[in-house]
């Protein structure tokens, strides 16, 4: 028994490259693609892998502040432009702050199992470096509850939000071990990005990550508990993946051995004007991963790969545990002692993550997804993990606020 | 007086230079977070910006706007603090406008003098002209308070001469900032023989506030910087001298700007630096020690040639560099100037690569200085580089160690002289305001 009427897939994901600081190419000071060129960048690296792009029927568009970085709305009119039978097509844009790409995936499967669509392009973007961060982070806090909560908040918003999270850790399971776990992820999230061309941090050359990541914080001109190498980048970027059902899959001429099934998904919301409940959990993921995985009838155990949001590395260890493949606590010395590694118990965030591919913030539910996808079609290049047969399933958790917004999605490879 | 009330009303002359709009920018940043304390806010904070021009102070006005933006946007911690009760203000952006308008209040842009006539403290930093400063300080004597105290931004000129000259009855200390104020740490303080202890203290607990390394120097013409900066120019100018018949006078220059950079691990060229810095500047900083010093070899012919030929170096109005010994394209070297001959040699002629070979005959590879700049390791990897220079027995790495060991005597005869207290500062003024790795007095050789 599936938990969906009918078989959903997932096929034809294209990440563009995560531009910004750490990329060769990237100069503050000089001209940038804008949002319509990522968004139809990313659609057509998705079409190019498909015999049939006339029969997309619909597109779904997530993103989260282009009103803000880019004075842009209406952002369905792009849409048309990634290809011209998309003309008078429907396209809704979605938004849920930093999982707007979530759900855009969420989405797309909605319109399918209605049977208003057979296939649907979902497209996630965002292009964030076109201020300095001192006013990006003004921005980005509209996905807390900007009224109430601005004001009394941080320079850095969110950062800051994260490192309250990073300092109860510490008090709570000892700040030697939590700092070390942190640590151990930024390392992790390099390493991969390396193995990842289109990865903002694919060009780091630092030989001592390390020593990097357990660099102390500095509150005078950052915050309290976290450094800046425990923040995700500021990022501009587009992905695409399409949905189909079997029928879908057909019109577009791609083959089953060319698509992954998505067997579940949860979207879970909680209130935007309550406090955390507890600053050691990320509860709304918790609550997200476990439904997700009931749906699909499977454990955490079962995954042989999961993509989780780590906009900040300690996000990153409390998503671990809030996907269950770490204990409450545990999650710092499961990162240190490399269970998460692309060889580990749990390959994580194979790709880079946040930290290390980058967070365009509206492109990276999608691109996580993406990247869940081609490593169960074995086609993640030098990332690529062993995706073994009895354990054919993988995992993303996108995560919007903090943890307020979020929706995990299982895939499984036949 | 305190500190705190001395800055309610301060004036700066010259403050449309390159040195004075710095300062500038520093000090109308301390008066605002002095305004904007609760118990101040029914306090007048002024400062004065005073230049020769309008049209300079025009410039004077972008400039402040545009960095004290830039200033705001590096201290939005505090400012978010500072702003707390104003409701009305919730995002950085908000704030960071209102630091620069609330600042900008405080801002009197003028060419008249008399402005200066309430002010507690006085910023001077006109040109590096003896009789100009004198002139100057003696009229501000006349209109400023009798208690008024002198910040002296020169580079070179004693400060008990000014005094005296000026009849400041030593109200008066060197305040010597580096090149961009904003951005560079150093400041040598130096005071005068009669410098009063208030005075003293207002500096250090300036500083302080500022955040700046103070260092103090003697006051003996030049200080530690331009003491050290000065016979190092003229070392290398004197070497050209000596390697023009082999190599001409552009390939001598390109070898001693090479060696100092590559070989000695600079940030830039010796020749480069004093491009930077202005062939001008150079040149006046030498007659001023000249004649302060009483020493007649602190002259270069060749730079007096350069300067009749009205090659200044410097930078353009745009901040971009002017042609000097060297010539710039997109700010990169790309020639030398061969004064025998009048013109540029440029470097993608033929006659470089023979130098670099003879110079380095085995093309090895030095580790740059940006390299080892944020290196943990960079002290044992330049100890590593110098040995391996001794090792080499190539022509470049003689010139090298004798240009290395020449910089280290520098160095221990401004202890000698007395115009440093010990190799630390020396090393301090060496590292920080002019960015090298390493102190000139070390014990690499
Ligand atoms: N440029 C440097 O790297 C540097 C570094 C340290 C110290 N200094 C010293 O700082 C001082 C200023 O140097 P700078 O490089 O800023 O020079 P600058 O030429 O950029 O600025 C001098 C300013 O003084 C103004 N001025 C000249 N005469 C004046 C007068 N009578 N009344 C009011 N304003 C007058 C000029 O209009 C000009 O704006 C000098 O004493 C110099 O030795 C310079």
């Amino acid at each position: 028994m599936t938990y969906f009427r009918k078989k959903i897939y997932a096929t034809a994901g294209f990440n563009t490259v995560s531009l910004g600081t750490g990329r060769k190419e990237f100069h503050p000071k000089k001209p940038r693609p804008g949002i319509e060129h990522y968004i139809k960048e990313a659609g057509l690296g998705s079409i190019n892998q498909i015999q049939n792009p006339e029969n997309i029927d619909e597109g779904v568009i997530g993103n989260f502040m282009a009103a803000r970085f880019c004075n842009q709305g209406n952002l369905g009119g792009f849409f048309p432009m990634v290809h011209p039978t998309f003309q008078y097509k429907p396209c809704i844009r979605v938004e849920g702050a930093c999982d707007s790409g979530g759900l855009a995936l969420a989405t797309a499967i909605k319109t399918i199992l209605a049977d208003m669509a057979d296939v649907v392009m979902c497209i996630g973007v965002e292009v964030q470096n076109s201020v300095k961060a001192i006013y990006g982070a003004d921005y980005l806090a509209g996905a807390d509850w900007f009224s109430g909560n601005r004001k009394k908040g941080h320079v850095y918003f969110f950062p800051d939000l994260f490192s309250r999270r990073a300092g109860a850790c510490y008090e709570k399971f000892g700040n030697e071990k939590v700092r070390e776990g942190m640590a151990h992820w930024y390392v992790n999230a390099i390493e991969n990005a390396r193995k990842n061309p289109d990865a903002q941090e694919y060009h780091n050359k630092n030989s001592d990550l390390l020593a990097t990541g357990m660099t102390s914080p500095n509150p005078k001109a950052f915050c309290e508990h976290i450094n800046v190498f425990d923040c995700s980048k500021v990022s501009d970027g587009g992905s695409a993946l399409i949905f189909a059902s079997e029928e879908g899959l057909k019109k577009i001429g791609v083959e089953l051995k060319d698509a992954v099934e998505v067997i579940s998904y949860a979207q879970v919301q909680d209130n935007l004007t309550t406090p955390p409940p507890d600053l050691t959990k990320l509860s709304t993921c918790a609550v997200a991963a476990k439904r997700a995985y009931d749906r699909a009838e499977i454990k955490s155990s079962d995954l042989s790969v999961l993509d989780v949001h780590d906009c900040f590395t300690i996000a990153g260890l409390l998503a671990v545990e809030a996907a269950g493949v770490a204990g409450y606590g545990e999650g710092a010395d499961f990162i240190t002692d490399g269970n998460t590694k692309s060889d580990g118990i749990i390959p994580t965030n194979t790709t880079g993550g946040l930290v290390g591919y980058g967070h365009p913030t509206g492109a990276s539910g999608v691109r996580q997804a993406i990247d869940v996808v081609k490593q169960l079609l074995g086609k993640a290049g030098d990332c690529q993990v062993k995706i073994s047969p009895d354990k054919p399933f993988g995992m993303m958790s996108s995560m919007g606020g903090n943890d307020k917004t979020v929706v995990a999605m299982i895939f499984r490879k036949e | 007086m305190t500190l705190d009330e001395r800055l309610q009303n301060v004036t700066i002359i010259g403050a449309a230079g390159k040195m004075g709009s710095g300062i500038a920018v520093l000090v109308a940043q301390e008066m605002s977070k002095l305004k904007l304390k609760p118990e101040n806010k029914d306090k007048i904070y002024r400062l004065n910006l005073v230049d020769i021009t309008e049209k300079a102070l025009d410039g004077l006005r972008s400039y402040m706007k545009v960095q004290l933006v830039k200033a705001a946007e590096k201290s939005t911690v505090l400012l978010r603090q500072i702003y707390v009760d104003r409701k009305d203000l919730i995002e950085n952006g908000e704030i960071i406008n209102a630091f620069v308008d609330d600042t900008y209040a405080l801002l009197n842009f003028t060419t008249d003098y008399n402005i200066a006539k309430d002010s507690h403290l006085v910023f001077e930093a006109i040109f590096e002209n003896e009789e100009i400063k004198i002139k100057v300080l003696k009229q501000l004597k006349e209109i400023c308070l009798p208690d008024a105290l002198f910040l002296t931004n020169t580079s070179s000129i004693p400060i008990s001469y000014l005094d005296e000259q000026a009849g400041l009855g030593g109200r008066i200390v060197g305040y010597h900032f580096y090149n961009p104020p904003v951005i560079q740490k150093l400041v040598e303080i130096i005071y005068a023989d009669n410098t009063t202890e208030e005075l003293k203290e207002i500096g250090l607990e300036f500083g302080k506030r500022l955040r700046k390394k103070l260092v103090p120097a003697a006051d003996i013409s030049g200080f530690i910087g331009n003491g050290h900066f000065s016979r190092d120019g003229l070392y290398a100018m004197n070497k050209v001298e000596e390697l023009k018949d082999e190599y001409g006078y552009h390939g001598a220059l390109y070898i001693m700007n090479k060696v100092s950079q590559d070989f000695l691990v600079r940030p830039m060229g010796i020749f480069q630096l004093i491009d930077y810095v202005g062939l001008d500047v150079f040149q006046s900083l030498l007659r001023v020690m000249r004649t302060h010093l009483k020493l007649e070899h602190l002259n270069s012919d060749q730079l007096n040639r350069f300067m009749d030929k009205k090659i200044t170096g410097g930078q353009n109005p745009n901040g971009s560099q002017k042609d000097g010994f060297i010539k710039y394209e997109k700010n990169r070297p790309a020639g030398v100037y061969n004064i025998e001959e009048g013109k540029y040699r440029m470097f993608d002629e033929d006659w470089r690569a023979e130098i670099d070979k003879k110079l380095n005959p085995t093309n090895e590879k030095f580790a740059p200085w940006r390299a080892l700049l944020m290196d943990g390791k960079k002290m044992e990897k330049l100890e590593t580089h110098f040995n391996n220079l001794k090792g080499m027995d190539t022509y470049g790495s003689t010139l090298a160690l004798d240009f290395l060991k020449t910089t280290k005597e520098i160095g221990e005869n401004l202890v000698k002289n007395g115009v440093a207290n010990s190799e630390k500062e020396v090393n301090e003024v060496l590292m920080n305001g002019f960015f090298w790795l390493y102190g000139p007095i070390h014990n690499f050789i």
